[in-house]
């Protein structure tokens, strides 16, 4: 590997370990899966090459980071927010009328 | 808008959201022990409104002071800590091995707020782990301070904010002066995920550590919990073998009939 890319892909590797802690799949099989793709690209020597896969690495970081987030706001949103949703869904029904389409508040 | 600021950000560490929650041998508590726990989301969504408007007052070169506060056992420290990865500047521990409760939870944050002067003190809007919704609201009771609760957006401007508020049905938009107290709801913001290099960074940020005696607070408990209880569980279907059975069964077993 060459050296100027050296400390940046060892971070990469080390910020997705961190972040594959609290994959939903489980911590070992994101291990497995990040330790097979940079070993895979462990031969690559292009310097225009090995920048695009460290561009897809902190690609995937920023995806998983959004998956996180969903996740937890859907759990939120399903804790707290359900019923008042099915309330206003209900309320609209109501309130519709059928022949022009309009809602009436 | 004024160049300084100070915030206060309360942190609760909570029983994280995606484990399963057990109900004790003893049916007195929820069994907190090896189990995962993190920052409560609501807090999240704080500490992340903190940072965005000492971001936005950098751009003016104006300046915020973030310091986050968390009351409890010493493991709170934990919470701190990914909260000044987040991008806090100082944490404030107040350890206690007790049961805080809301009102014990409001009066020990009076006693910082006495202390650190805030313009604005942020929290969540609840716990995730007892739902109390309580603690914002009592800790403006205790200070004398407006609320804005339940924000889904807030605009600063010189000495007031204006904040929208999710209520039952729409949204009400009201203006405060500072300080205020701001409790935040679910869609205020997206929480940034520290990054690595931030959590080492965080570990040598200022924590200072404060003693609910120090704070010359009273926390007894007032509220007895008797008993805690898991939801019943869900009965399983049943196939039927005909539309008799059918009936049979809504009459007989159902009752619905």
């Amino acid at each position: 590997m060459s050296s100027p890319s050296r400390q940046r892909v060892i971070a990469l590797y080390k910020q997705l370990s961190y972040l594959g802690r609290e994959y939903p799949a489980g911590a070992d099989y994101f291990h497995k899966k990040l330790k097979s793709a940079f070993l895979k690209n462990k031969d690559l020597s292009d310097p225009v090459e090995i920048q695009k896969r460290i561009d897809l690495g902190d690609y995937v970081c920023k995806e998983i980071e959004a998956m996180y987030h969903i996740n937890k706001y859907r759990a939120m949103k399903k804790r707290y927010y359900e019923e008042t949703q099915v309330e206003n869904i209900q309320s609209k029904l109501e309130n519709t009328n059928w022949a022009d389409g309009t809602v009436k508040r | 808008m004024s160049s300084n600021l100070r915030i206060l950000v309360a942190c609760k560490r909570v029983v994280d959201y995606a484990v399963k929650i057990r109900v004790n041998a003893a049916g007195s508590a929820v069994e907190t022990a090896n189990v995962k726990h993190s920052m409560n989301p609501f807090d999240e969504i704080g500490t992340e409104q903190a940072i965005q408007i000492k971001e936005a007052l950098a751009k003016n070169k104006g300046n915020a002071d973030v310091v986050v506060v968390s009351c409890g056992p010493a493991k709170a420290q934990e919470t701190l800590r990914t909260a000044l990865a987040m991008g806090a500047d100082r944490a404030i521990h107040v350890e206690s091995d007790e049961e805080l409760q809301p009102l014990a939870v409001a009066k020990l944050l009076k006693a910082v707020v006495e202390k650190e002067k805030p313009d604005i003190v942020i929290l969540g809007k609840q716990a995730i782990d007892d739902d109390s919704n309580q603690t914002g609201q009592m800790l403006a009771g205790l200070l004398n301070w407006p609320q804005a609760t339940f924000a889904s957006k807030v605009e600063l401007a010189e000495k007031a904010m204006t904040v929208t508020r999710e209520i039952d049905g729409g949204v009400e938009t009201i203006k405060t002066p500072l300080p205020a107290i701001l409790t935040t709801d679910l869609r205020l913001n997206v929480p940034r995920y520290a990054s690595l290099p931030n959590i080492m960074k965080a570990k040598k940020k200022p924590l200072a550590k404060l003693t609910v005696a120090e704070l010359g607070v009273d926390v007894k408990p007032r509220l007895e919990t008797l008993k805690v209880a898991e939801p019943p569980k869900r009965q399983g279907g049943k196939l039927v073998e005909s539309v008799d059975d059918l009936v049979d069964k809504l009459k007989n077993e159902a009752k619905v009939l």
